[in-house]
């Protein structure tokens, strides 16, 4: 993974448009954030796997980064985005990581299935 | 108050996440393996879902479960654990499993080990939603046994009410025996324990109360069976 570069991000969002894509979407504070701190209220979110088909997406903002993806009937979108990445099978990984290191937030799109 | 550990003929360790067996009971793991006794663990997930991926990342979300898969086998290795077992389930959705397929689980390892002990947490008392699914699990599958063929049950506990609602740890043992594996199994889980272990390390050094104790005695609380809260599926 490394910083995000929008161009390549965009180019990549581009490119997964219009066709039968899967992704993995996730937002988390952490399955301790409450015990460690009683005040803190914890909420997240995941879905894998999920088959979705945009019309058109885009990456926005100065850093963390927002992507939004606009499907026929609906919306995906995902923000506080800092780092891609491709993995072996050419799906975009996009990642937030928090300034302590943790992952705050994913999104990733890819033609075949996640793993696991 | 401190307690021997028993001699037992076959010790069954299960855990949801690769590193919860390294915190709270790599001691004891490493205890009843110098004695030569069998101890099975298996481990329900490769917490797959970890956060601690770095920044700058050192790991993505797809490829931390084969990073924490080998750190698991490194632990096991430190710790002497002879059977290992992943049983493939996902990090932090053991408690949308059908419950009665998690009990079974635990039971097909209760009628194929026939061990003497289990350890894994506390039901109500473990924090982490896949903690607590997999103390369920335990309870569900060893109360299906008559009572006089049950294993001991014992438990790890930490959620922040422990103390005034399920009271002081029944067993508390002194592991500084074997401080060093205990060390090289927190090591070898080092994408999740980096940070820890350095601010542990310090405080180690310094002997700082909290932390000596923390690390060189481990706690276990007997299941409260005239208390069971687990329910009937």
């Amino acid at each position: 993974m490394e910083p995000i570069i929008t161009a390549k991000v965009q180019e990549s969002i581009d490119s997964f448009a219009n066709q039968e894509v899967y992704i993995h979407l996730e937002t988390t504070n952490g399955a301790y954030a409450s015990h460690f701190d009683e005040k803190f209220f914890s909420a997240g979110a995941y879905i894998r796997n999920a088959k979705i088909s945009y019309e058109h997406g885009k990456i926005v903002g100065e850093g963390p980064y927002r992507v939004g993806l606009k499907l026929a009937i609906g919306w995906v979108y995902a923000e506080g985005l800092t780092h891609f990445g491709f993995d072996e099978k050419g799906r975009l990984l996009l990642a937030g990581h928090g300034f302590d290191g943790k992952l705050a937030v994913a999104l990733q799109i890819g033609k075949e299935p996640f793993k696991y | 108050m401190l307690t021997e550990i028993e001699k037992e003929e076959q010790v069954l360790v299960i855990f949801p996440h690769p590193d919860d067996e390294a915190f709270g009971v790599s001691g004891t793991i490493a205890t009843h393996r110098k004695r030569g006794t069998p101890v099975t663990y298996a481990c329900l997930t490769l917490g797959e879902m970890g956060r601690n991926l770095g920044n700058p990342p050192f790991a993505t979300r797809e490829s931390l479960p084969e990073i924490r898969k080998a750190e698991l086998k490194n632990a096991a290795e430190a710790l002497d654990i002879q059977d290992l077992r992943m049983m493939g389930l996902r990090d932090k959705t053991l408690e949308f499993e059908d419950d009665c397929k998690m009990a079974d689980l635990v039971s097909n390892l209760l009628a194929e080990l026939k061990p003497s002990l289990v350890i894994s947490f506390y039901p109500g008392f473990a924090v982490h939603p896949d903690h607590e699914a997999t103390a369920r699990a335990v309870v569900r599958a060893v109360r299906r046994l008559p009572e006089g063929e049950r294993p001991k049950l014992h438990l790890v506990a930490f959620a922040n009410n422990t103390d005034t609602d399920l009271g002081a740890p029944d067993l508390v043992y002194d592991i500084s025996d074997v401080f060093e594996q205990k060390m090289a199994a927190l090591r070898a889980h080092i994408s999740q324990t980096a940070w820890m272990l350095k601010e542990m390390e310090k405080l180690l050094h310094q002997k700082d109360e909290t932390t000596v104790q923390r690390i060189m005695f481990e706690r276990f609380w007997n299941y409260r069976w005239d208390d069971d809260k687990v329910s009937e599926l």
